[in-house]
């Protein structure tokens, strides 16, 4: 299918749908090293974005549907995986502003600014045990896929294959950033929350193109 | 006799994950900082503890008067929100926010005498992440040795030393005087330095510069001291 304001609508609303199934895991890992409210958090964040994406108007581009969620994230995630994902929608609606349908060039386009978002405002490199480490593996994948001339769905699930395959690499990392990196050594073998949430967002992006 | 009366100062806006810890940094700075508008984005709007994006906006938008915002943060996500939200007001006329990631209460209280001085955002910015560990200056003893310095001594007689209001009046009549003077070998307009001194009611203050114009100077923040800072209000 092509990837229009439909398509996105159909990720956000996959996305609400996973992220609410996956809240009690979310939560389990997040109070491991974290506060333990991520699932929580994501969970109200994209039900706001489930029910402010039904209500945007016919003809709507893929742009506004990626910033209308945005919006709605920041205003009602809480913590800090609000500002990180809503900027990350924010910098990917800029990618593809003016477009009707995304094409596969402009996929990655998508990715890659949704990454640089998450950088900019978490200051997270690769390594660190944060989102970044999904983002970064599922951007390089989506990379790939291009290169090997592959379809925008096909882009898709090498980018969610690479953020599940990144955010198991957290598994082993020690954490540098967040609350997580009040732990230490002690946060070593537990999965970062964030990059495990970053899985299930890019997931339903592919399953949302299919 | 300073320039600043009628131009415009430099606003404040306080982040934390607490209404009442935003509030109470407020209130504390508008002690020491009466003319500086201090907006506070304290918790979520449901009263509960966390950031709240929209709210950091409001206050900003709020508080600008035109010679821009310094935002004072807590910790973690308060950063976050804080950058988001400038971020968002990008596309608005406000005119020049600086995030402070200084220590909130003393970084927000040299903040805010800073704007009070008429300093700009820079220097309100500057101010706030001035650190309180002491960091090499001038021994007042060199002055002595170099003869080309002017040095006075003064006792502390009010009961709470160079602390608090007092260190607050200090540095504004210091900053506002235009001489680079020194407190025991601290920057005579840095509150965080000055504060750093630890100096009590009965402590000897030595207060020096190097500038052959600046006696005067010296001689008008002797006067502050030993009036037990009686004059300034």
């Amino acid at each position: 299918m092509s990837l229009d304001a439909t398509w996105v609508v159909a990720w956000m609303t996959a996305a609400a749908a996973a992220i609410a199934d996956q809240a009690p895991t979310l939560n389990d890992l997040d109070r491991a090293i974290g506060d333990g409210d991520h699932g929580e958090n994501m969970n109200r964040g994209f039900t706001a974005v489930r029910d402010a994406v039904r209500e945007l108007p016919d003809g709507a581009q893929p742009a506004e549907v990626l910033r209308a969620s945005a919006m709605k994230l920041i205003s009602s995630v809480g913590g800090a995986a609000g500002p990180l994902y809503g900027t990350a929608l924010l910098r990917a609606s800029d990618a593809v502003a003016g477009l009707s349908e995304v094409d596969s060039a402009h996929v990655l386009a998508l990715l890659e600014a949704a990454l640089g978002g998450i950088e900019d405002r978490g200051h997270a490199a690769p390594g660190d045990k944060t989102m970044v480490d999904a983002w970064s593996v599922a951007v390089d994948a989506a990379r790939s896929a291009v290169a090997e001339g592959r379809t925008s769905a096909e882009i898709l699930d090498a980018a969610a294959d690479g953020a599940e395959s990144g955010a198991e690499t957290t598994d082993a990392m020690l954490p540098h950033k967040g609350r997580a990196s009040y732990l230490g050594e002690r946060a070593v073998g537990h999965r970062d929350p964030g990059a495990v949430s970053t899985a299930i967002i890019l997931l339903a992006a592919a399953e949302a193109a299919k | 006799m300073t320039a600043a009366t009628d131009r415009r100062l430099v606003s404040l806006v306080v982040v934390s994950h607490s209404d009442l810890i935003a509030k109470g940094v407020a209130e504390v700075v508008s002690q020491m900082s009466p003319d500086v508008v201090v907006e506070t984005a304290g918790g979520t709007p449901l009263g509960g503890v966390g950031t709240d994006v929209e709210r950091v906006m409001t206050a900003i938008r709020s508080a600008e008067r035109g010679a821009g915002v310094v935002v004072l943060t807590d910790l973690g996500s308060a950063v976050l929100s804080a950058e988001t939200a400038l971020e968002l007001l990008g596309d608005d006329d406000v005119v020049a926010v600086k995030i402070s990631d200084g220590p909130l209460v003393e970084g927000g209280v040299a903040a805010g005498v800073r704007a009070q001085t008429g300093g700009d955002v820079d220097d309100v910015l500057a101010a706030s992440l001035a650190h309180v560990v002491t960091r090499p200056a001038d021994s007042p003893t060199s002055h002595e040795d170099g003869g080309s310095g002017y040095l006075r001594t003064a006792t502390l007689v009010n009961a709470d030393g160079l602390h608090a209001r007092p260190a607050a009046e200090f540095v504004k009549l210091a900053t506002s005087l235009g001489v680079k003077m020194t407190v025991n070998g601290k920057d005579a307009r840095s509150l965080l330095g000055i504060l750093s001194l630890g100096l009590a009611q009965g402590a000897t203050v030595d207060i020096a510069t190097d500038d052959p114009g600046g006696t005067a100077a010296v001689d008008r923040l002797i006067e502050l001291v030993e009036s037990g800072f009686s004059g300034q209000r």
